[in-house]
């Protein structure tokens, strides 16, 4: 489990950023007037590059906030925040009813993502249709010669149960069809893109926002896997990011989820490379 | 007289509360010992007896589907910390013999301190090198191998295991050694023969034992196997097969829906845990019983 802490000794860089911005933005930094103490954050790993850059800025401003952002997965974004170990717990898909009615949560949808193919830039196939990815995932196709590339087995990966991205891909892009039992299993997205990214015959998934240039997102069906695309519904494989409280929330993480919610956070959503929703 | 009644009854006093702390503790430790267990059953318990009873013991682990079979998992772990101990125990014995008489003993020491030091090395750094390091390698040599597989994972967990092998073994065979190489010298065994033919045979339940407790270190580590083996829940049929063991499982489906059947499985698998675990255990004291 990957924990990231954000601590403000790096941050001083950002103040000019951000008296520049103040003036503008003065609306958002009064939500934390007077606010102090810790807010603990886990779950999705997907949520974690939004977190961390909110926390980033709240805390150059506010110094007697303290934030943390861990990741852990949807499943341990749902434990956390139902037993009360942290105040807010990140699902990369919506709770189901067993679990909204166990702990007594609240969810915040604030951004939507899509979850992409991703293989090695090394990697000369440079478009995929749906059926092909279904096939590749069941073990059907299991060389890279059936698909155009080079004469080479297939590497499978894939993500553990507590995945929301897993989730999201198995049901809209395998149409909830089979795994292959052989596929590799990683732990996070961040886990995900190293494993693909080093590997040349690796084929895997991972949500838009972790797409750079250390994996390459082949097109499927012909569109290809862009916030715009996703935004404009022409592609089809996404989901809702979620921060969920136990209870109504209150304090600072009721400031907390407002500026997730408000136009500070659709730009930082945005450029996590997720799609805010208003 | 009476002053040496008195000190008689301090000390008697003194006696008592010790051996009532001792007896407390002990019976603390017990009871500790048997909580878990208790626990453990009782959780693990109505997974056995669930509505397609057996299903936790079957090779098909699916949750999707409903197969929630952790066999293939306890097979992976047994086949890797068997691996892992064909490896480290030849080269154990094999280290322990130049530490006790074959290598000159600046090299011994030498030797000895950088076992001493492997002791202190964090499993996750073993594993991490190991991700940057091993699994291209393994990847470039075996083609149709992601390099997160048994092989790697057997690897590197030998390489976990091998202080507490080399560890458990020096002591003993330094002894046999030293009391039988004056008169294997006499007889005119050089100190190879010497430690082949007489030392190493009056160490074998030293060598049994530092096998059973490294086998129940590599049967009960965690991340090697998570961060190596691929996870993927299978029979572990080839060494170029990704695998997961009990342990990784645990790891990685603790964070699904908690009360789920997926969830609840895990008792069943950190039940087999224990059991082994346990068995390791009686093992171990039997042998060393022997050996007093």
């Amino acid at each position: 489990m990957r924990i990231l802490i954000v601590s403000r000794a790096f941050l001083p860089s950002l103040v000019c950023l951000l008296l520049a911005a103040s003036v503008a933005m003065a609306g958002e930094r009064d939500r934390f007037a007077g606010l102090s103490g810790n807010l603990d954050i886990a779950g999705g790993t997907a949520h974690i590059p939004v977190m961390k850059e909110a926390a980033k800025r709240i805390m150059t401003a506010n110094p007697n906030i303290r934030i943390t952002v861990a990741g852990g997965g949807s499943g341990v974004g749902v434990q956390q925040v139902g037993e009360g170990l942290v105040a807010i717990g990140n699902t990369g898909r919506a709770l189901t009813p067993g679990e909204t009615e166990k702990y007594g949560l609240v969810s915040f949808p604030f951004a939507i993502d899509g979850v992409a193919v991703a293989v090695s830039p090394d990697n000369p196939v440079a478009a995929l249709t749906r059926a092909q990815v279904r096939d590749i995932f069941a073990g059907k196709v299991r060389n890279w010669k059936e698909l155009g590339g080079a004469d080479a087995p297939i590497h499978l990966y894939t993500r553990d149960e507590a995945s929301g991205t897993r989730e999201v891909f198995w049901e809209k892009m395998l149409g909830k069809g089979e795994v292959a039992t052989a596929a590799n299993v990683v732990a996070s997205n961040g886990a995900m893109k190293t494993a693909v990214a080093k590997d040349k015959d690796a084929i895997g998934y991972v949500g838009i926002g972790f797409i750079d240039k250390t994996i390459k997102a082949p097109p499927l069906d012909g569109v290809a896997p862009t916030q715009e695309n996703a935004a404009s519904g022409q592609y089809p494989i996404t989901r809702k990011l979620y921060m969920n409280t136990k209870g109504k929330p209150q304090g600072l993480t009721e400031a907390f989820i407002a500026y997730i919610l408000g136009p500070d956070g659709a730009v930082m959503s945005e450029a996590a490379g997720y799609i805010p929703i208003k | 007289m009476g002053e040496d009644g008195v000190c008689r009854n301090e000390n008697r006093l003194v006696q008592a509360t010790w051996l009532g702390a001792l007896y407390g503790s002990t019976g603390l430790c017990a009871l500790a010992v048997a909580a878990v267990f208790a626990f453990l059953l009782y959780f693990a318990a109505p997974v056995f007896w669930a509505d397609n009873a057996g299903s936790v013991l079957s090779l098909a682990w699916r949750p999707l589907d409903g197969s929630f079979g952790i066999l293939s998992m306890a097979a992976a772990s047994l086949a890797l910390a068997v691996s892992a101990m064909l490896v480290a125990m030849p080269a154990g014995i094999g280290i322990c013999c130049f530490t006790c008489g074959l290598g000159p003993p600046m090299a011994a020491r030498l030797v000895l301190g950088l076992v001493r030091f492997m002791t202190s090395i964090p499993t996750v750094v073993y594993g991490f090198v190991s991700v940057f390091a091993l699994t291209p390698i393994i990847q470039a040599v075996f083609r149709g191998s992601s390099g997160f597989c048994w092989l790697t994972a057997g690897l590197t967990l030998s390489l976990l295991v091998l202080p507490t092998v080399v560890l458990l073994l020096e002591g003993p065979l330094r002894d046999a050694w030293e009391h039988t190489a004056l008169a294997a010298s006499a007889l005119g065994l050089d100190a190879s023969r010497t430690l082949l033919h007489v030392a190493l045979p009056r160490a074998r339940r030293s060598i049994a034992a530092a096998a059973v407790l490294g086998f129940s270190r590599a049967i009960g580590d965690t991340l090697i196997a998570l961060m190596l083996a691929g996870n993927a829940p299978q029979l572990p049929l080839s060494p170029l097969d990704s695998i997961r063991t009990l342990t990784a499982h645990i790891a990685l489906v603790v964070s699904t829906e908690s009360g789920s059947r997926a969830y609840n499985s895990l008792f069943a698998a950190g039940l087999l845990l224990l059991g082994a675990a346990t068995a390791v255990n009686l093992i171990l004291r039997r042998l060393l019983r022997k050996t007093a």
